[in-house]
């Protein structure tokens, strides 16, 4: 009985806590739908679309599937020189827009978990502070 | 029967005519180009503003905060440069000189500015002067209030006109609802002010009560252009639209322009803004584009290097990445010419003291645009 009780309240513990987590990256994804609205949208369009050739598709995106440190170090510092998205090539210049860490982390979490994209862990403000510039 | 026919000859003229007058909207593509874009200064990431000094320099803004003096081939960065806000498409942003800067020396500047209590910025316009190499007797001529931490639509082109106003323009900062169409707030309107920072008493709304005085025109979206006509005198501006519906606009005092309104652009959604394009007691554009070309930069050329441009208007373009070149009647648009295709994000056009045409492109420079001859 008391291992019962005591394996029950393990579960509960851990269902509130994931809940807790799940909370905290909807916020962070309603937050970051935002500040795409207002940062990425003109270049990147509304559904991630991007434009051929010029900016890169964050739809459906192998670079940020394959690259998540390149990809916040991008929105964090800006993004120079050539890369390959859905096997095309891309060079062209993304000057960093004056994000905060927390704003980074909620603007990827919200790319991240749009367009056919997905992601295993959300990325924190913490991952994006200790992002360096290379 | 004679009178049928002349009738009818009469509603075939007419018809023919009110035809003719249909403005062509398409763009062109030469085949042929008579000059090279020659890359004069390099390695600048968004060279927003650029000005000629009388003895042969160029003083060129980065957005990032840098003033850089380019001079025989050098660049040195301008120190004491005031603190901006580097935030979306806030930064550092237009630089001019006086109409009399031979005998006054005043550089003015506009930018993203944190100054005042609310957290984020606004639009500044200050004039300071150059000694040596350093900004010195700053003044902030006026701060836009209040701040925001949105990084849309600081506007920000100055330009002056024959009678000694200074005229500057700022956007809507992201608040399309709020702030273009009421006169008592910043943001969305075009500003009229004497070169010292007054307010003319002859500003459209100094009369009204709780109004911006400084404010000169409404209704506008986000300007990124604004020349002066060489012949007329009047400002002209071009500005940014939502998804389609850039606009160019002649100003005049007290005029509303109509966003959000009334606009021929959409939401970048794809939804409507409104079903409206026009509404009375609202000014039409002389031109606009859809789709977008994103205009920043705004020219006319008179110099005589360019024989088959003179009085031309041109506009760079950030989102095709091209160079246009409008020929007008009158203000109407009669042609559209595609340049410097694919160069990059033009943000910048300027005629030289020298007479040459300067783009600024940015990720790449700016270039001196050489006739072949």
């Amino acid at each position: 009985m008391k291992s019962f009780v005591f394996g029950y309240l393990i579960c509960v513990a851990i269902l509130a806590f994931n809940l807790q987590q799940d909370k905290e990256l909807t916020e962070s994804i309603k937050r970051g739908k935002a500040i795409y609205s207002d940062f990425c949208v003109t270049c990147h369009m509304e559904k991630g679309e991007g434009v051929m050739y010029t900016f890169p598709p964050l739809a459906k995106s192998d670079y940020l599937a394959n690259k998540r440190e390149a990809s916040i170090r991008g929105v964090k510092y800006g993004q120079r020189g050539e890369i390959t998205v859905n096997g095309v090539v891309y060079n062209n210049t993304m000057m960093p827009m004056g994000l905060e860490d927390e704003e980074i982390a909620d603007v990827l979490n919200f790319v991240m978990n749009s367009w056919g994209n997905s992601q295993e862990t959300p990325v924190t403000p913490e991952e994006v502070a200790q992002t360096g510039p290379r | 029967m004679k009178k049928s026919i002349a009738l009818l000859g009469f509603f075939v003229v007419i018809t023919i005519t009110s035809c003719g007058q249909k403005v062509d909207n398409e763009i062109n593509t030469p085949k042929e180009t008579d000059f090279r874009a020659e890359l004069l200064v390099s390695d600048l990431q968004i060279p927003w503003g650029m000005e000629f000094l009388p003895d042969g320099g160029m003083l060129i803004t980065e957005k990032s905060g840098e003033i850089i003096l380019f001079k025989d081939g050098q660049k040195t960065l301008i120190e004491n440069v005031p603190e901006v806000y580097y935030r979306g498409q806030g930064g550092l942003l237009d630089i001019r000189l006086h109409p009399n800067y031979a005998n006054n020396g005043w550089i003015y500047l506009s930018y993203a500015s944190e100054e005042g209590t609310e957290k984020g910025g606004h639009t500044a316009i200050a004039r300071a002067k150059l000694s040596g190499n350093g900004l010195t007797d700053l003044q902030v001529l006026y701060k836009a209030t209040p701040n925001t931490t949105k990084g849309q639509h600081f506007g920000s082109r100055i330009e002056f006109d024959t009678n000694g106003y200074l005229y500057f323009t700022i956007g809507e900062r992201g608040e399309r609802d709020v702030n273009p169409q009421d006169i008592t707030r910043d943001g969305g309107k075009v500003y009229r002010l004497h070169d010292d920072g007054r307010i003319p008493s002859d500003n459209p709304f100094v009369n009204e009560s709780g109004a911006k005085t400084a404010i000169f025109t409404y209704g506008n979206r986000n300007p990124q252009g604004m020349v002066r006509h060489p012949e007329t005198g009047a400002i002209w501006i071009h500005e940014h639209g939502p998804r389609g519906g850039d606009e160019i606009n002649i100003v005049e005092s007290g005029v509303n322009y109509g966003w959000p309104v009334i606009t021929y652009g959409i939401n970048y959604s794809g939804t409507p803004i409104t079903d409206k394009t026009e509404m009375e007691g609202m000014a039409q554009p002389i031109h606009y584009w859809v789709p977008s070309i994103a205009p920043s930069g705004m020219e006319f050329v008179t110099s005589d290097r360019y024989p088959g441009w003179k009085g031309n208007l041109l506009v760079g373009s950030l989102s095709f990445q091209y160079l246009e070149r409008l020929e007008l009647n009158g203000n109407t648009v009669t042609y559209r010419e595609k340049l410097m295709e694919d160069i990059g994000r033009v943000r910048n056009v300027k005629q030289g003291l020298d007479g040459y045409i300067y783009v600024a492109v940015e990720g790449k420079g700016i270039y001196r645009l050489v006739p072949n001859s």
